[in-house]
């Protein structure tokens, strides 16, 4: 176990879930997942604070980072 | 009344935060049976603005949202549904916000989950911080005239008090309650939740609420389309008996026909 968090790869929180980070920004981290950046209708939290769309391209994502990607659904 | 008088009546626009509405029914977009029928209640009732919610994308199989759907048909009105707490309705509405390119929000956080009745201690943090960070905030809220006036004196856009628990189709639990309220509220006053048929629509008009929200009593009945246009009659009526004004109620009858001349006798 010694050592064990120096040798692990990076990992973020994505909606609730675990999963490794293999992308430099968030721009990049959509763009992964088939979501156009500059499309409409999709807002990003990082670490409970609101990332403007504007800022995701230069916002880097880090170990131990918590995102959340929201869109609109249907709502009453 | 001239020409110019007449139309202004037949108007009468709702403002609500200095934006103008000529439909005062706002209408839920859950629930229904599929989208179209959806776009086509939307289409019959006639309403200019419909709530969405603020959910997860699901990563593994992003759909369609909501705003390219709806788009063109009305203005989206995000809500806060399902937070519990005024700190995560604040960050579900400034990922709306974002998400949505609209300021506007719905502000709902429920107190009890079987009831989903309004958590008013966290409502009125929440309207306070909404209101500061340059929201226009409409408020789910209680029946209640006390938490009515505090929200409006917050800066609350609209106070959108419960007919009844969401969902149950109970209509007007308190009609009096909301005819005091909107009688004396310095915001329009949007009735919200419990509405059940149209009946029910045009009894929270002709109290004096100024437009209705509602969902399930479209999107669940048997023919969601009808009632739509259902519903938008009777806001219409309504909104019409109120400004029209009622007679009073008495006792007793009060013959309509002339009492003299009568044949006979």
């Amino acid at each position: 176990m010694t050592k064990a968090s120096s040798v692990a790869l990076p990992r973020i929180r994505v909606n609730g879930a675990d999963e490794p980070l293999a992308a430099a920004t968030i721009a990049e981290f959509l763009t992964q997942r088939g979501i156009d950046p500059t499309g409409r209708g999709v807002a990003v939290a990082l670490n409970g604070a609101v990332v403007p769309r504007a800022r995701w391209q230069d916002q880097p994502l880090h170990d131990g980072d918590s995102v959340e990607i929201v869109h609109a659904r249907q709502g009453g | 009344m001239n020409v110019v008088e007449q139309g202004a009546r037949a108007a009468d626009p709702l403002v609500i935060a200095g934006r103008s509405f000529s439909s005062r029914l706002f209408l839920g977009t859950a629930g229904y049976p599929n989208q179209k029928v959806m776009l086509d209640a939307i289409a019959a009732s006639g309403t200019e603005l419909v709530t969405a919610s603020i959910r997860r994308l699901d990563l593994s199989s992003p759909e369609e949202g909501l705003v390219d759907l709806i788009a063109g048909r009305a203005d989206l009105l995000p809500n806060t549904a399902g937070c519990q707490t005024a700190r995560d309705a604040v960050l579900t509405a400034e990922l709306a916000r974002e998400a949505l390119e609209t300021n506007w929000v719905k502000l709902e956080i429920i107190g009890d989950r079987e009831l989903l009745y309004p958590d008013v201690e966290e409502l009125l943090s929440a309207t306070d911080e909404l209101v500061r960070k340059g929201f226009v905030v409409m408020v789910y809220c209680n029946d209640d005239p006390v938490t009515c006036r505090k929200l409006a004196d917050l800066g609350a856009a609209a106070v959108m008090p419960l007919g009844s628990p969401i969902g149950s189709g109970l209509g007007i639990a308190n009609p009096h309650l909301i005819e005091l309220i909107a009688a004396r509220s310095p915001v329009p006053v949007v009735l919200d939740a419990g509405i059940g048929t149209a009946s029910d629509a045009a009894l929270a008009m002709e109290l004096g609420c100024a437009a209705v929200l509602l969902n399930t009593a479209v999107s669940k009945a048997n023919d969601p389309v009808a009632m739509a246009r259902a519903m938008r009659h009777a806001v219409e009526a309504g909104r019409l008996a109120h400004r029209a004004g009622r007679i009073p109620r008495r006792r007793y009858a009060e013959p309509s026909s002339p009492q003299f001349g009568l044949v006979g006798s």
